[in-house]
């Protein structure tokens, strides 16, 4: 059983209570964008074998967006972080190297551009 | 390779069953090959099968990481169907249904299929609308289906309860001529198949790299070394992202656990197919008399062939609805298996951004029904570069916009 803790309400939250959201740190592309960045953003996911991250929903709760970092080979989670962001905090990246030495994702989008 | 038949087991059981032979082959990797397929499942094998009957190409390795059929070929459901809404998927999955029925005499093999009937229920008005529509699809493209009003349910499936509370049974897309097979025997029967022509089929090989120079793939780095080809083809369904990422490029793909369960065995009690796609829900009664019953995918990626509980909760809860009399049997057996879904929820067959490398996969939660018509298409793009099957499966059709769009009438219980 999936429990991820909410970072904004604190519940350990079971999977019954939530809502997956696919994965997180989209950057999105549209009117101006050429064909290949719409294709990817639409249709191209990561699709990791290992360390992922993911949005969720505390669907059946306080109802707030967040982000989780999970492992998709053991099921394993490194833990929850704000929505309001577009890379995993440090401390997050902290706890999955410690797990996962060497881990790598795709490149983190820069909300700036 | 010594033909099965009924004069064969009376031969054998006149020498105590001394005289059966392996039925396939064991070998090393040679060096080089004209075509590796990675991945010995249904469609890896039926590929293989297909390049030699159909092309006359024999100098292939299938090459599997695990057990031959160990991945989704021995978790799915077995049924098989092809009452699709799209004509790309009608046309493939009617190829692969019609395969099906001469299969055990082509190959010289029982794979038991039993067109016993599949039938999808409609239990909302826009379902009623949804699977008319089918049937008039069907009509137009040959594949022989029908709507059947509830009291032709109820004959066909006596132990359904049409009038439940929440999921009423307002009629069916009923396939006659659809069914089960079992799903080891058809790995087996190609296989032996594959092995009688010459081709290697080398389990607990590991592709560990894919080997790409000039754009071309040269060859692939195994757990038995390195093997050389001059073509390639990639039939790993839920790792198939993952074999690609080796070959430098990327698939509009997710990978998500797909579970099963069966019952304690018990009396035959239902000789068709129900599929509830509302709760997302579907049962059949295997041979050995086993209520098997398959149930929605997780909502998030996974390789671990586990899935969530929840979700086999939801399914048997509706089931028990449907059919009150689950409510009193007894589960034996759950397990998952790991589909990729795509976009539209429809398959890849398609040649690569790697010149000789073909990809077949994104079939999602409807793996097992295609194995034929995959395998059979999928050899004629990689023997010739063309098939009419496979054209509209490209993995250009994202970009084109051109969907199978499948997914509106089954995103589950595909």
């Amino acid at each position: 059983m999936l429990i991820l803790e909410c970072p904004y309400c604190g519940v350990k939250a079971e999977e019954t209570e939530l809502a997956a959201g696919g994965e997180a740190h989209l950057k999105r592309f549209g009117p101006g964008s050429d064909e290949d960045q719409f294709h990817d953003y639409l249709f191209m996911r990561e699709n990791p074998k290992g360390v992922h991250f993911e949005r969720w929903r505390h669907a059946n709760g306080c109802g707030k967006w967040f982000h989780a970092a999970r492992c998709t080979t053991t099921l394993e989670v490194f833990g929850t972080y704000s929505a309001q962001t577009y890379e995993p905090p440090q401390e997050i990246k902290d706890k999955v190297t410690a797990k996962r030495p060497g881990w790598s994702w795709r490149e983190f989008s820069d909300g700036a551009k | 390779m010594k033909r099965y038949s009924a004069f064969a087991v009376a031969r054998e059981a006149l020498r105590y069953h001394t005289g059966w032979e392996r039925a396939w082959r064991s070998p090393e990797p040679k060096r080089h090959y004209d075509v590796i397929i990675v991945g010995a499942g249904g469609h890896g094998l039926a590929t293989a099968y297909y390049l030699g009957k159909n092309f006359g190409i024999t100098n292939v390795a299938v090459i599997e990481k695990g057990w031959l059929g160990g991945g989704n070929t021995g978790r799915n459901t077995t049924i098989i169907r092809s009452n699709y809404l799209q004509d790309p998927s009608a046309a493939i999955y009617e190829k692969a249904r019609s395969l099906y029925e001469t299969m055990s005499q082509d190959l010289n093999y029982n794979v038991m299929f039993s067109p016993r009937g599949v039938m999808m229920l409609a239990q909302t008005e826009h379902e009623i609308r949804g699977y008319k529509r089918t049937a008039h699809a069907n009509a137009l493209q040959g594949v022989q289906t029908e709507w059947i009003e509830p009291a032709r349910v109820k004959e066909l499936v006596p132990i359904i309860n049409l009038h439940g509370p929440r999921y009423p049974v307002l009629g069916a897309l009923w396939q006659e001529r659809a069914g089960t097979a079992r799903h080891d025997a058809v790995a087996w029967g190609y296989a032996r198949a594959c092995s009688d022509m010459g081709m290697d089929i080398i389990q607990q090989c590991e592709v560990t790299g894919v080997r790409v120079e000039n754009g071309r793939v040269a060859g692939v780095e195994t757990s038995k070394g390195a093997i050389d080809c001059e073509k390639m083809g990639m039939l790993v369904a839920g790792n198939a992202s993952h074999l690609a990422d080796m070959a430098g490029f990327r698939l509009p793909m997710e990978s998500v656990a797909l579970q099963a369960l069966v019952s304690e065995p018990i009396k035959p009690c239902m000789d068709v197919v129900v599929m509830a796609n509302t709760v997302h829900g579907y049962m059949s009664q295997s041979d050995k008399g086993e209520m098997v019953i398959g149930g929605g995918t997780d909502a998030a990626n996974n390789y671990t062939q586990r899935g969530s509980f929840h979700h086999i909760e939801e399914t048997v809860r509706a089931l028990v609805e449907t059919f009150p009399m689950v409510s009193r049997l007894k589960m034996l057996r759950q397990w998952g298996g790991i589909v990729d879904v795509t976009g539209d929820r429809s398959p890849l067959i398609s040649k690569t951004p790697v010149d000789n490398c073909f990809i077949n996969c994104g079939w999602g939660t409807g793996g097992f029904k295609s194995i034929p018509g995959s395998g059979w298409a999928m050899a004629e793009l990689m023997a010739t570069g063309h098939s009419p099957l496979t054209e509209e499966f490209s993995m250009n059709r994202f970009k084109e916009g051109k969907f199978i769009d499948e997914s509106v009438a089954a995103g589950v219980a595909h």
